[in-house]
């Protein structure tokens, strides 16, 4: 399966010319941009892993394109995306998230169903990639 | 315009001109803390506009058609609403009256209370041929007595985790006689196919066909199969419209219960429940979806009713989180200047008077969350160009038929609708006139999309060219 989180999951994969694209208008609305890494796409894990702190002072998206090689490099089997946050008065929250790189598998996710009252079910929905103890998996 | 004599004896008993009993008051500065209304009316022939402009400050305050001496007990000229201001509309027979309320005509945080106020009575009056509330200006001291959105576009989007596009819908169709086991089909279908949200339509509630109870768990199973399918936050509206608010708490519990992200009540249910299952949808973390059921009643003819712009204002303040606004290409009625208008007043913080869009007053929302509004109503695939065009990034995109009558099936649809909004977003982001380039950008996406290929062939000669019945009396004149 494809996880269709973030803005762009619908379109093939961007090109380093096309992230490069999103960046440059991101950098053009005055918003930070973050990158962040995860191998547990579950919709509610929120809080992926900080690749370096936003960077609210970065005015080149070249300089941003590197860091996320080297995101890149040290985690190359997990999901990566781009976040640009719009830090004004009445937004304060994220203007832009995509994903920039996936593992190379999927595995999706399992949808466990318990019997509830009155014929109701309860649903709990666990990652594939989580099902081994996470050992740090997700820190350098 | 008239000149005003003061009556020899204000308050000689019988009938005085509401215009002599302080009614209309042309020298009144308005305060800072006054409510502003701007009404277009058409006096009947035999009245001076001065003096029905009056009448309307009159009836919808203190007045009543004689003089009383109980007046005499109040401080009655605080509690006078004034008409200040009387403009002719050109080239028509219709007026603009501004008119100001203090504020202590009002109880705080109550829509009922104010509308039975400014548009209780007087809408009947005799001496006037029609009349519309146009807009109102809702003073920050008033805006803060109302909770307002229970939760806003902000808070909306982090708990779904999506930003940067418009969420995109579709309301199950057909609307009425689907059991519920194949009406989830629907919502599953296009949910996993790509949309973030399914709808109940305003008429759905609990009818023979389908019970409530029965829609809930068959929705609630196909939502979260979607979700485990793509992992991501889907919902779909449920709605808890029903005959009592015992029965609207019974079924937004439940849908709480169930763990459903939204839900979703018509307008027809009425202010005060309104404002009753918002308190409820901010305490119980529920995202509140309103349909305006029935508005068109009211505020489609442009000399006679309310106009959308004050009920948007109304929702915003009794709290609501989505509340379809127009689509402007579509199918329904909506003045490309008007709705953006609409737009602006529900999604942003400070409103400037804008007579191109509509907008008789500065509006200052003092941090009140925003309302997201909806586009529903005949739009497709096609046109999504003009959609992000004219509505912007912060608007739900609902595509019924757009969706399920995508020929390869719902989820073929509901694709085809996610790539096109993907495709038009990556492409205004890089910098291209998307607008004017819009065919041609969707034509590129459907090279390697066949869902959105096939909905582009299926509706490429649909639209909606009517003339609206609602239009702003200003316009550009071209250069």
């Amino acid at each position: 399966m494809r996880i269709t989180q973030g803005t762009f999951s619908f379109l093939p994969d961007f090109t380093d010319d096309e992230i490069l694209e999103q960046v440059e208008y991101s950098l053009s609305n005055g918003w930070a941009v973050s990158i962040e890494h995860t191998s547990d796409p579950h919709p509610r894990n929120v809080y992926w892993e900080l690749w370096e702190l936003p960077m609210f002072d970065a005015r080149d998206a070249e300089t941003i394109l590197q860091s996320l090689r080297a995101c890149r490099a040290a985690f190359p089997d997990h999901y990566i995306r781009v976040s640009a946050y719009d830090s004004r008065l009445g937004r304060q929250t994220t203007a832009l998230q995509f994903i920039v790189q996936r593992p190379k598998e999927e595995p999706g996710f399992h949808l466990e169903r318990i019997e509830w009252s009155d014929r109701s079910q309860r649903y709990r929905i666990r990652a594939y990639a989580t099902d081994r103890p996470s050992n740090g998996r997700d820190q350098q | 315009m008239t000149l005003v004599k003061k009556p020899e004896n204000r308050w000689s008993a019988g009938v005085t001109p509401y215009a002599e009993m302080g009614y209309y008051s042309p020298d009144y500065e308005p305060k800072d803390t006054d409510i502003l209304c701007a009404f277009r009316f058409v006096p009947q022939d035999s009245v001076e506009p001065v003096e029905a402009a009056a009448a309307i400050a009159g009836e919808s305050s203190t007045a009543t058609w004689t003089v009383v001496w109980t007046d005499r007990l109040t401080a009655h000229e605080h509690y006078q609403a004034k008409c200040y201001r009387v403009t002719p509309v050109p080239g028509t027979n219709q007026h603009i009256a501004c008119i100001a309320y203090d504020l202590d005509l009002f109880e705080e945080g109550s829509i009922a209370n104010l509308t039975s106020s400014i548009i209780g009575n007087v809408f009947g009056f005799k001496a006037l041929k029609s009349l519309r509330l146009e807009d109102m200006r809702i003073p920050p001291h008033y805006v803060k007595t109302f909770q307002g959105p229970p939760h806003g576009i902000v808070m909306e989007r982090e708990y779904l985790g999506k930003y940067g596009r418009p969420l995109l819908g579709a309301t199950v169709k057909p609307k009425l006689g689907l059991s519920a086991h194949n009406y989830g089909r629907v919502v599953y279908e296009a949910l996993r196919g790509g949309l973030d949200f399914t709808k109940d339509d305003e008429n759905i509630n609990s009818q023979p066909f389908m019970r409530w109870r029965d829609r809930w768990l068959f929705c609630m199973e196909a939502v979260n199969k979607a979700i485990a399918d793509t992992g991501e936050i889907k919902g779909h509206y449920l709605n808890v419209t029903a005959a009592t608010m015992e029965d609207i708490y019974e079924r937004a519990e439940f849908a709480k219960e169930l763990g459903s992200v939204i839900i979703m009540i018509d307008l027809t249910v009425g202010y005060s429940a309104i404002q009753s299952i918002s308190r409820w949808a901010r305490r119980n973390g529920v995202i509140l979806h309103l349909h305006r059921a029935g508005h068109s009643t009211f505020t489609r003819q442009k000399t006679h009713g309310v106009s959308f712009r004050a009920l948007a204002k109304w929702m915003r303040l009794a709290g609501v989180d989505h509340i379809h606004a127009g689509t402007v290409v579509g199918k329904l009625e909506g003045d490309p200047n008007n709705v953006r208008g609409y737009y602006d007043l529900l999604r942003e913080n400070r409103i400037a008077a804008n007579p191109l869009r509509g907008i008789y007053f500065d509006q200052e929302w003092a941090s009140m969350p925003a309302t997201m509004p909806v586009a529903s109503g005949g739009i497709h695939a096609g046109q999504m160009h003009q959609l992000l065009h004219y509505l912007g990034e912060d608007v739900v995109l609902q595509f019924g038929g757009g969706t399920i009558g995508h020929p390869d099936g719902i989820a073929a649809g509901a694709t085809a609708n996610r790539v096109a909004v993907e495709a038009m977003i990556q492409a205004r982001n890089a910098g291209r006139d998307y607008l004017s380039e819009g065919p041609e950008i969707l034509a590129r996406a459907a090279r390697w999309s066949p869902s959105l290929s096939r909905a582009l062939e299926t509706w490429k000669d649909v639209s909606f060219n009517f003339e609206s019945t609602d239009t702003p009396d200003v316009t550009v004149t071209p250069v």
